[in-house]
């Protein structure tokens, strides 16, 4: 998994609430068996006219924020499907971070695995932040994971919070899944006693 | 003694195989069901890993979302892309000894229809699924919840996930339903007023007397729909309704076996005096027959009322999604609802999919046909309930009335195979979500119960049932 640990980057803003996983990438490019490659599929409704053609009207279309890595958004982001395919999309992207009042607890959860940073803020930071978003090509922020800071394009710095397992899985780019093996005689000991309290889970 | 504990608290308890230091804990994963669209590059990771899994006997897999509903299925997936990823579910599922249900089984439907038909679901359990209304198994009185693909991999090489508790929800729901409102009405009614995000962090328990009244079905819809609240999973407390679902299907505990089971699950109950975060009460006799009428499962309504008016939104953000919304859903403020004309029906769905719900529609389309101008697609949510539905003579009173009766699958509910909603139809549908292109790019969807949908069907436009 991509390490997180400080980026400085343009801030793009999506003042949209409930941004769902359907927005995110929709149902007809998630026939993939692949992880990578969903980039040019992400937000494709909003992103897209009919043709293939790009939308004026969408942010991330503007020259300004193509190469934002930093989005900020509304309440609720990514609602909806548990399909990982969106933070994959976003990643592919080339987002990082993104930035909200709140989450869906699935894709909350999906993001710490792919290398995005979610962070939680109070909606009048949220506020603040847009409006600095609005700014286009100078909406320049730093996100520092190590410090959970983000620094404003003023210079202002405004604090986040995030649970310090996941801070420090993203900052060091571990897998989770060898860090749980190493765990697996206290697994098997849990197994003995279910069996004997619960037989018919083990036939 | 011991503090009273929940329902979830019992089952989060008897699952912790170690509190870790940064304050998740460790919790073992009992049931995991698979499907083709968010398990292969588990698989692949896996295998570039070089790792195994740990435990292939709590695994089920199906094919559901890609499926081709046409009798001639086999030969009609219609895309490469779909073939591939139905075909690789396949090969995986051989390579690591899986058990595998395939498309041609009688046994093939949705998985969170599946499972339960399957006895795989059982109260006390932890379940998980790459699929977020994995919460429909919640049901049972079983911790269940979907999860992303990364976490599918760690189930599937650990049997465990690190988590974080979550809060309390209980929503009750007291009181006697009214003629025509159903578990799917309640279930809306619910989101209408906690909110998508209400239930965020939470897992919500259903209590009362009207969700004590629902039958396992009715229950399963409930608790499938508790993710559109945002919430991490949804629990009924088991009871003798439970059991009796339960008993004889194929993979549940037998004999003696059986009575130890239901010991254990009588243990499970909320304790008197358990303490939960938050409470929401509801009194089922005032809920009316719902529809939504945007692009959010929180945009809902009473049958009985009109398109909201942008004007009337409290602050500025609610305004301006309500305008996105009603530019999206090609409505106009003040229409009443029961004046929106529709141009297809879908009946189906991991919500709406199951016996009890095509019984309900017979009941309304029986003897009637449904309107000119109106597409009825019914898909039944799998082999099992296709089958009982056929024994029962209802895909004959189906085709009389002008539907088009399928083979089971997801099917129109996320159109990933071929049945879609065209751009800028309007569609009424039993499913779970109305997300902008949702049922197709460009679809227009109003979520409602299989009852409502049949009777929009015979109509042509949104129509209250008990007025039918
Ligand atoms: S029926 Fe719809 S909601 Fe249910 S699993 Fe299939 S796609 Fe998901």
């Amino acid at each position: 998994m991509d390490k997180f640990t400080k980026i400085r980057a343009v801030a793009a803003p999506l003042p949209i609430t409930n941004v769902d996983t359907d927005m995110i990438i929709s149902q007809n490019h998630l026939r993939t068996i692949e992880r990578t490659g969903l980039g040019k599929h992400a937000f494709s409704n909003i992103r897209y006219h009919d043709d293939g053609s790009e939308r004026d009207d969408f942010v991330l279309n503007k020259p300004a924020y193509r190469n934002a890595e930093i989005l900020i958004s509304g309440e609720n982001f990514g609602c909806g499907s548990s399909r990982e395919h969106a933070p994959w999309a976003l990643t592919d992207f080339g987002l990082r971070c993104i930035i909200a009042p709140s989450f869906a607890d699935i894709f909350y959860g999906n993001c710490f695995k792919n290398g995005l940073l979610p962070i939680k803020l109070p909606q009048d930071i949220i506020d603040d932040l847009m409006e600095d978003a609005e700014q286009g090509a100078n909406a320049i922020f730093t996100v520092d994971l190590e410090n959970l800071e983000i620094t404003r394009p003023d210079g202002e710095v405004v604090s986040f919070e995030i649970d310090g397992f996941r801070q420090h899985c993203l900052i060091n780019g571990l897998d989770d899944i060898g860090l749980t093996m190493e765990r697996s005689e206290k697994i098997s000991a849990f197994e003995e006693k279910q069996k004997i309290q619960q037989p018919w889970l083990y036939k | 003694m011991s503090e009273p504990r929940t329902l979830y608290d019992k089952i989060w308890d008897a699952h912790v195989v170690e509190e870790q230091q940064s304050g998740n804990s460790l919790l073992y994963i009992d049931r995991h069901i698979i499907h083709e669209v968010t398990s292969p590059q588990a698989f692949e990771g896996l295998r570039v890993a070089g790792r195994d899994l740990r435990r292939v006997e709590t695994i089920l897999a199906v094919p559901d979302h890609n499926v081709p509903t046409t009798a001639d299925r086999e030969t009609r997936v219609d895309s490469l892309e779909s073939k591939t990823q139905l075909d690789a579910l396949e090969r995986n599922c051989k390579e690591f000894d899986v058990d595998y249900i395939p498309m041609m089984d009688a046994r093939q439907g949705i998985v969170h229809i599946v499972g339960p038909e399957q006895g795989f679901t059982l109260p006390g359990t932890t379940i998980v699924c790459g699929d977020s209304h994995t919460s429909t198994h919640g049901a049972f009185g079983a911790l269940a919840f979907g999860i992303g693909t990364s976490e599918v991999e760690h189930v599937m090489a650990t049997q465990t996930l690190i988590l974080k508790r979550s809060k309390n929800l209980r929503i009750d729901v007291s009181g006697e339903l009214g003629i025509g409102v159903t578990a799917k009405d309640v279930a809306l009614a619910v989101i209408g007023k906690i909110g998508t995000a209400g239930g965020t962090g939470s897992v919500i328990e259903f209590t009362g007397s009207a969700i004590k009244g629902l039958s396992m079905e009715g229950r399963m819809t409930l608790c499938n729909m508790a993710i559109e609240g945002g919430a991490r999973a949804g629990l009924v407390e088991p009871d003798d309704k439970t059991y009796d679902y339960i008993k004889g299907k194929p993979k549940a505990p037998k004999a003696a076996e059986f009575e130890m089971a239901v010991n254990y699950w009588n243990s499970l109950k909320s304790d008197e005096g358990a303490k939960y975060d938050n409470e929401v009460l509801i009194d089922a006799a005032a809920i009316v027959p719902q529809v939504t009428w945007g692009t959010s499962p929180e945009d809902v309504l009473p049958i009985t009322g009109v398109v909201p008016n942008p004007a009337d939104a409290h602050d500025a953000d609610s305004k301006a999604s309500t305008q996105r919304s009603l530019d999206y859903m090609g409505l106009v403020p003040g229409t009443k609802l029961t004046d929106v004309k529709i141009d297809k029906v879908f009946i189906g769905s991991c919500t709406n999919g199951r016996i009890e719900d095509m019984r309900a529609v017979a009941e309304v389309v029986k003897g009637r046909h449904i309107a000119e101008s109106v597409e009825g697609l019914i898909v039944p949510g799998s082999g099992l309930v296709k089958l009982q539905a056929e024994q029962e003579g209802l895909d004959e009173i189906f085709k009389a009335a002008g539907f088009d009766w399928r083979e089971p699958g997801c099917s129109m509910c996320l159109a990933m195979n071929a049945d879609k909603v065209l751009p800028n139809e309007r569609c009424a549908s039993t499913s779970n979500r109305n997300f902008e292109g949702r049922q197709g790019p460009k679809s227009r969807t109003h979520l409602v119960s299989p009852a409502m949908a049949a009777a929009a069907a015979i109509t042509g436009h949104l129509t209250d049932i008990r007025e039918l």
